[in-house]
């Protein structure tokens, strides 16, 4: 039978602590992540998303709730009974042995013979493009290397799910951006479903083909990059992801009125009352006074080369952020009087 | 000004004079001392006659029949000398088995409870060791606390004779010697990251593969010291076999102080020390040889 969910978790609680001092580190989460998809767990440090890794793992079991793997209950099965490898992030890498020793350690402990471990090492290791370092031992690589070993070792036992835990964090910015393409090409060579996860929101719209925004171990939106990106559930997921500009307003006929009495044509869904008008700031274009939606004054201009960041005060003393291009005609300056041009189409209504 | 720097040097030799000469003397001289007495023939009474003899070195393993000059193995001295290793190696066996699992608890409590673990582990080792061995006499001993326990529950009829048997030697060694074994080990396992465990399950271990694979490789150079300072100080035993052995069951330790005693002859006990300190010496040379081969440079 053919699953369509190499990874499910149903009802997933699970509590650290007793008594009074309990939390719940996943409060009923419930997912399913597809074969051979690159999902991410994104959310704050102590959202939850590493707990739910190591459930996954088998090395936290549950307080309630089950994990499934391709459609199989593991709950209760042991770390080293499940299909599953992990990626640390502390790579936590064998030190007494070398870096061939420690990418066949998942097959010799697996049982297989001799020239198959040699045989999967030596192209797990190409792969990795590390071929040349077989023989050392971890603490003669570099932390880039460190991770490439890592990532080979978890490869190795060929896991229907490959878990990453954010194995990038420990790297330069300029060594994360390369290791970030090459995770990427991994996944798409090996077709192992990869569960990664982050707090670098970038990396996990860059990455990802779905991603699970958690936070105080709820899991509240999943979806692709751009659904996250666009139509954000909540306040938490506008603002985690993304930069985002809230305006107070409050829901009438036929869209919201903003404090400064403008009134915004955007669909409301179903809310009403207080709500927050979410704007991203490269949705906001600038125009002369009076030629946009509402007017506004600009409190600082910052110039970041291609794109121009101008901080703007609307008339009810509100602030927000929109991001131009620099060689638009306009040039804002503090003090300057501008009209905003507002996209209504792609602002969100979310709950106060 | 080109004076000042061998000035220098000269006040470094006069300053470094007192350790230098404690060391020749104190530790190094009466090493030589034994090393040369090993060579002469013994006293009548005692002490030594100044008359160079290899009689000492050739007793240890051979033995001359006093009637008619034939040559056999000195079964006796063999039969002292396999008891000191065997024992000496269950010993190490033993505080093995059991300090790796106290090392272990201790290294996993919280830092603050590790310093009492730690002292209530020691505490035995800074109390006298003739009052530790006639306290295990008085609970192994036959009309002892375990006997009579025994007894009184009614499992056995008879007392076991434990005290005066090998037993009784093993059960004083492994406790005289268990924090020996103990303290390298927690050192080792402090230093050990156990999210290596985590990796070790992830990539299909058992708990017996991991420990064989991952914790016991990790941690071997902290089981190579405590085997030696275990092993070590259990082969020159003098204290533990002599109380709790009765004195029949001699390791090299009871033997040596016998050549200088009763037996009189100090030649043969000078070449049985030197035995012993070359078996301690092969076991180091072991453990460098080994560390060595740890850390590839």
């Amino acid at each position: 039978m053919d699953h369509e969910f190499a990874v499910e978790a149903r009802h997933t609680i699970k509590t650290f602590g007793r008594g009074a001092s309990a939390v719940n580190a996943l409060d009923d989460v419930s997912i399913g992540i597809r074969k051979g998809e690159f999902f991410t767990l994104l959310g704050p440090s102590g959202c939850g998303k590493t707990t739910l890794l190591r459930c996954v793992a088998g090395f936290e079991t549950p307080t309630s709730g089950t994990i499934l793997l391709s459609g199989q209950d593991i709950t209760s099965t042991p770390p080293n009974q499940r299909r599953v490898n992990t990626v640390f992030q502390s790579y936590a890498l064998f030190p007494h042995l070398t870096v061939a020793g420690n990418v066949g350690f998942g097959l010799q402990m697996l049982g297989k013979s001799k020239l198959e471990v040699n045989e999967t090492v030596a192209r797990v290791l190409a792969l990795v493009q590390l071929e040349d370092l077989a023989d050392r031992l971890p603490a003669q690589l570099s932390g880039g290397q460190q991770q490439r070993v890592a990532l080979a070792r978890a490869l190795a036992p060929a896991p229907e799910v490959l878990l990453l835990d954010e194995p990038l964090s420990a790297l330069d910015l300029k060594l994360r951006k390369a290791m970030q393409i090459e995770l990427k090409r991994l996944q798409t060579e090996t077709g192992i479903t990869f569960v990664f996860v982050t707090h670098d929101q970038e990396e996990a719209l860059t990455m990802s083909d779905r991603i699970g925004v958690m936070s105080g171990g709820k899991l509240l939106q999943v979806g692709t990059p751009r659904d996250i990106y666009d139509r954000p559930v909540n306040r938490f997921v506008a603002d985690f992801i993304g930069e985002t500009n809230f305006l107070p307003a409050k829901v009438v006929p036929g869209g919201v009125c903003l404090k400064t009495g403008d009134v915004l044509s955007v669909p409301t869904g179903d809310r009403a009352g207080e709500v927050a008008v979410a704007v991203r700031p490269e949705q906001i274009g600038l125009t002369s006074a009076g030629g946009g939606t509402l007017d506004a004054t600009v409190v600082e201009a910052t110039y970041f080369g291609t794109d121009t960041h101008v901080h703007l005060q609307l008339s009810d003393g509100s602030l927000l952020v929109a991001r131009v291009p620099s060689a638009q005609a306009i040039q804002p300056a503090k003090g300057d009087v501008l009209g905003l041009r507002l996209d209504t189409s792609a602002m969100q209504v979310l709950a106060p | 000004m080109s004076r000042a720097p061998r000035s220098r040097g000269a006040n470094g030799w006069l300053l470094s004079a007192p350790a230098l000469i404690l060391l020749l003397i104190a530790a190094n001289g009466p090493l030589l001392i034994i090393a040369v007495y090993s060579f002469l023939e013994p006293g009548d009474y005692s002490g030594v006659r100044w008359i160079f003899s290899g009689d000492a070195w050739f007793r240890i393993l051979f033995h001359r029949d006093i009637f008619d000059g034939t040559v056999s193995l000195a079964d006796a001295n063999l039969s002292i000398f396999w008891r000191s290793i065997k024992l000496s190696l269950i010993t190490t066996l033993i505080t093995f088995a059991f300090g790796l699992p106290t090392a272990w608890f201790i290294a996993t409590r919280p830092a603050k409870q590790r310093a009492i673990w730690l002292f209530l582990i020691t505490i035995p080792f800074w109390t006298n060791l003739l009052i530790r061995t006639f306290a295990i006499m008085e609970v192994i001993r036959n009309q002892g606390l375990l006997n009579t326990a025994l007894m009184n529950m009614g499992l056995i009829t008879e007392p076991i004779q434990i005290l005066y048997t090998d037993t009784a030697v093993l059960i004083g060694m492994t406790y005289v010697y268990l924090p020996l074994m103990v303290l390298p080990l927690f050192a080792a396992i402090d230093r050990f990251d156990f999210r290596l465990i985590e990796a070790g399950y992830d990539l299909y271990g058992s708990r017996l593969k991991v420990l064989r694979s991952v914790i016991l490789p990790i941690i071997k150079p902290g089981i190579i010291a405590g085997c030696i300072l275990v092993f070590t100080p259990s082969l020159g035993a003098y204290v533990t076999p002599r109380v709790l052995g009765g004195g029949k069951n001699m390791m090299i330790g009871n033997f040596i102080e016998l050549q200088f005693g009763q037996g009189q002859n100090w030649p043969l006990g000078a070449a049985l020390s030197l035995i012993l300190l070359l078996s301690v010496l092969v076991a180091l040379t072991i453990y460098a040889a080994v560390s060595r081969r740890e850390k590839p440079s």
